[in-house]
């Protein structure tokens, strides 16, 4: 065995399109690094980023990272799309079918582990701390270690770009494709360890947010007390804590059968490739209500807000969001209907499934009625929901619909499915966190964003993903089938994959009028400035400190008394009191959660090409960093309460 | 303020555990396991009897231990008790689950060999559940 | 300006390292699902021999039974080594803590010696479905003693290193709970695997 293992310089792609993907990803992160050096920030940049464990400088960093990926996964997604609407009969387009799988599972995974994980990982950091009325998370180190873990995942799988290859195999890599022997390069491995490092760090993260909401609410603010938001990020943790270990083992399992000979999933020696199946999509599913639940809560925050009114039915919310956690547990058969359990399991699987639509229903009504009878302000977030509404509704049926076992035996795995499922991720998931960023975005920055452009990539995000996605559940229930990167002309599918095509084009518009939006916006500022830190007559605690907060949120822990808290306490009739000012202990920032982090990649990177030395190094780094953590007590500092009264009233003036 | 826990705070804490509780519990343990292992390895009883005594001991061993050794039950270890039985509830449901599902799927989707195995061990129905 | 008493600041420490604690209970639930895959893993794949050897032919009972006794037993001697800590019994903590390490070192040397078996029979975890699946479980939870071992004299040399201090006293209460949790888990090994491994319905 050599010293770099199957590591040699044949891993550097040959194809024109993988290599100009990873020289303009080469010429960012070195464009980056000679505008730190040109701007004198290196040292500005490892104080106030790199070794921070503030949540509110976490949450910015994992936003960041989630919209470079949307880019790449965008990028994926434009590739495909163009493909598709040339490659017919004569023609092959201009991809092989094994840079179109790559494409394809690249684009899934990217799209789900890091930018939905990663929008909502960072709303939460961003804004959870704020909103129970508290200074920080339960355990900072671990938060920061979980934001590390995260992007060391996101550089394996951008390297996989440059340095050998990606899956093929699709998101979830089914056996026995998967398996040494029908993917018996490096691409798999890749998929495997991005997602083991960066589950763990999701995993930690779930126990992390559920500790701190059920442990460090001001007080006064009891459950039934607490914002909505507040309510779905905790049923979305339970359900990361319950399901992660899951995706941990069976990824583990997978890995074992490449790199050990082990027999998990094998088509030989008494493997099940079916049991993969079995087990991925029991974390599969409840993985796709984690991403749901938060933007669900976001709009729980928004549309009050923007109707001026409460949220109507406050308990119907919390009792539809643990029926939700609860059932996304026994309905994951539905995404195997076709591998052949038989009409028993079929059918109760078939009907849990359909039950679960109900009390996402409720909370589509109570959004509505929260706004019958409200003054609406029609302002982006407040768009982003209507958006969702007219969306996420349509998806919601294609899927009651395909809940249906007969009728999934003619939809599954057709572009009706593929429809269905961006519908609820795109519709859903990515428009809720879209609202959350456009209304919490003053809070952290303390101005707003550009309103008529953030209105314009709005039009052309929804109308794009409907000229778009509206053709491909035409071709789902025409026959064709997903992830072709060819068919035959005499379909007749293509005029509707060219459709398609411009819909994706119109995104990719939509996606750059954001990013003017935020170029702009920041040229801006001073004219957009939130002075008073409640840009938008808010309800909830998070408008109660300054935008953006100070590093320590609150210089007093608020008291509550009600729902609504911030509105309480700006409508109600007592004076407000004199601060009473107390010392208060904040954690020190610290590199050892990046360096984890760091040694984990290097683990990650070494067991893919088989350098032992390099992985023992790696995983020896790791143990070593969590010890020097574990044996350090004193990790944090005191700010006075003198300090603090003169920061707070400095802040205020 | 000082990191360290001077042997006055030590005291001021309230803790869970005593002698008398660890050592109950130990026994118990032990007694559960040697009553299970002799059950089996002694041919005590057959059949299903036999594998539902042996999971209703393991059970009663996880509850004193879970009791004895951790504490569960006492005061302070409400949302404990409920982490506890939410993730029993999950584990019941993807243990089971897949041993349902994996049995319906292995029956239709055998190959012909498999079948015959099947067959000649007297496994050829479907199974309801 | 803020007063502190003794018994104010042992109570707000208290209350943090309550949620600690908590955070590690959580932790530990999480394992418990790791655990259940590779028990369901093990329930549908056990019967997948290939050939090979079936539960039937390969396990030594009265060997799993000294085992799983000399788990438990230093399971008991973590909870004597918590009662000397919660005495401030600085050496009374560490004689309980070493013997602690030292029958789980018994165990995993005698749960190494059974995977050696095994392996140089033939039988290793590349045989078939079954004894992956075996050696996968059995092995995932002595990885965990092993980083229990690792933990524990880390826990020894700060003790001989800080005495008592509350940080120390906050990582061997989290530490027990990881050594009963692993002990708990044996039980539905030594059950589940072992002993319904060698009986016929």
């Amino acid at each position: 065995m050599s010293l770099l293992g199957k590591l040699s310089l044949q891993a550097i792609p040959h194809d024109p399109i993988t290599l100009g993907g990873a020289v303009s990803m080469v010429v960012g992160v070195i464009g980056i690094m000679a505008a730190l050096t040109y701007f004198k920030k290196w040292k500005w940049l490892w104080r106030e980023w790199l070794t921070s464990v503030d949540p509110k400088k976490i949450g910015v960093m994992y936003i960041a990272v989630a919209t470079v990926m949307l880019l790449r996964g965008i990028g994926d997604a434009l590739l495909m799309r163009g493909q598709q609407a040339v490659s017919v009969g004569a023609s092959h387009g201009y991809l092989n079918s094994d840079h179109f799988q790559q494409i394809f599972s690249a684009h899934g995974t990217i799209m789900i582990f890091f930018v939905a994980m990663g929008f909502m990982f960072g709303l939460i950091n961003l804004i959870v701390p704020l909103q129970i009325g508290n200074r920080d998370v339960a355990f900072p180190f671990l938060n920061a270690a979980s934001f590390w873990l995260f992007a060391s995942g996101m550089v394996l799988i951008n390297l996989s770009l440059m340095v050998g290859e990606f899956s093929a195999a699709g998101w979830l890599a089914y056996p026995p494709l998967s398996e040494l022997k029908y993917s018996p390069g490096v691409g798999v491995d890749y998929w495997i360890w991005a997602l083991q490092i960066g589950g763990v760090g999701s995993l930690l993260s779930g126990v992390n947010f559920l500790v701190t909401i059920l442990k460090m609410r001001a007080p006064g603010m009891t459950l039934m007390k607490m914002p909505v938001f507040l309510w779905s990020v905790l049923g979305a943790m339970v359900l990361v804590i319950f399901a992660f270990p899951i995706l941990t083992a069976t990824l583990a399992l997978l890995f074992l059968d490449r790199s050990l000979g082990m027999h998990f999933f094998t088509s030989d020696f008494g493997g099940n490739p079916m049991m993969y199946v079995n087990l991925i999509w029991a974390w599969g599913h409840p993985e796709v209500y984690i991403l749901i639940l938060p933007a669900f809560g976001i709009f729980s925050e928004v549309v009050p807000t923007f109707s001026r009114k409460r949220l109507f039915g406050y308990t119907s919310m919390v009792w539809a969001i643990w029926a939700i956690v609860f059932l996304s547990f026994i309905v994951w058969l539905h995404h195997f209907f076709t591998m052949g359990a038989g009409a028993d399991v079929n059918a109760f699987f078939g009907i849990m499934t359909m039950i679960i639509s109900i009390p996402t229903g409720v909370k589509v009504f109570n959004w509505l009625f929260t706004m019958y009878r409200g003054r609406i302000s029609f302002t982006t977030p407040m768009l982003w929901f209507l958006g969702f509404v007219c969306t996420f509704t349509i998806g919601g049926m294609a899927g009651v619909l395909m809940a249906l076992p007969p009728a999934d035996f003619q939809l599954h795995n057709s572009l009706f499915l593929v429809a269905h499922f961006h519908t609820m991720i795109v519709g859903g998931v990515l428009f809720g966190y879209f609202a959350g960023v456009s209304y919490w975005f003053p809070k952290v920055f303390g101005f707003k964003l550009n309103e008529p452009l953030g209105k314009i990539a709005f039009w052309f995000w929804t109308i794009g993903f409907a000229v778009a996605f509206i053709p491909l559940y035409i071709l789902g229930l025409m026959g064709a089938t997903r992830r072709l990167d060819h068919y035959d002309a005499s379909m007749g599918w293509q005029w509707l994959f060219i459709i398609a095509a411009v819909g994706v084009a119109l995104v990719f518009v939509g996606i750059s009028f954001q990013i003017l939006q935020l170029i702009v916006s920041i040229v801006q500022r001073k004219h957009n400035l939130d002075t008073t830190g409640d840009a938008w007559g808010g309800r909830t605690l998070e408008w109660a400190t300054t935008s953006p907060p100070p590093l320590y949120n609150f210089a007093v822990i608020p008291e509550v008394h009600e729902r609504d808290a911030f509105w309480e306490m700006k409508h109600s009739k007592t004076a407000a009191k004199k601060p009473i000012y107390e010392d208060i202990e904040m954690p020190k920032n610290t590199p050892l959660a990046m360096y984890i982090a760091a040694c984990a990649f290097i683990f990650g990177f070494a067991t893919i090409w088989h350098i032992l030395w390099l992985a023992v190094l790696g995983l020896l780094g790791v143990i070593t960093c969590i010890i020097i953590r574990v044996s350090d007590d004193n990790t944090e500092y005191v700010i006075t309460a003198a300090e603090l009264q003169k920061m707070d009233e400095a802040a205020k003036a | 303020m000082n990191k360290n826990t001077t042997v006055q705070e030590i005291h001021t804490q309230e803790h869970e555990g005593s002698l008398i509780a660890y050592t109950i519990g130990f026994i118990l343990s032990i007694g559960l396991t040697l009553i299970a292992y002799f059950i089996v390895v002694h041919h005590v009883l057959s059949g299903w009897g036999l594998l539902s005594v042996i999971l209703e001991l393991a059970v009663a061993q996880l509850i004193v231990q879970l009791v004895f050794f951790l504490h569960l039950g006492n005061r302070k270890s409400h949302w404990n008790i409920m982490a506890f039985v939410f993730m029993l509830i999950v584990l019941l449901i993807i243990v089971i689950g897949s041993i349902w599902i994996m049995k319906n799927l292995n029956y239709n989707m055998a190959t012909p060999i498999q079948t015959d195995n099947a067959v000649q061990k007297g496994e050829s129905a479907q199974p309801v559940l | 300006m803020s007063h502190t008493t003794i018994a104010e600041l042992a109570h707000e420490h208290q209350v943090a390292d309550d949620k600690t604690a908590f955070g590690f209970w959580v932790y530990l639930m999480t394992d418990c699902i790791l655990f259940a895959t590779l028990f369901a893993t093990y329930a549908v794949l056990h019967n997948n021999t290939y050939g090979g050897p079936s539960s039937h032919d390969i396990f030594d009972m009265p060997f799993v039974l000294r085992e799983t006794l000399v788990l438990l037993t230093s399971s008991f001697t973590c909870g004597l080594g918590m009662l000397a800590l919660h005495r401030g019994n600085k050496t009374g903590l560490k004689v309980w803590f070493t013997i602690t390490f030292l029958l789980g070192l018994t165990f995993l040397g005698m749960e190494l010696n059974e995977f050696h078996h095994l392996a140089t029979e033939g039988n290793s975890w590349r045989r078939s479905g079954f004894l992956s699946s075996y050696f996968t479980l059995v092995g995932t939870h002595g990885l965990h003693i092993a980083t229990g071992l690792l933990w524990t004299i880390v826990l020894m040399i700060q003790v001989s290193r800080q005495g008592l201090t509350r940080g120390i006293t906050r990582r061997l209460t989290l530490f027990s709970m990881f050594w009963h949790f692993l002990d708990i888990v044996w039980i539905f090994i030594f059950t589940i695997v072992y002993l319904m491994g060698v009986i016929t319905i």
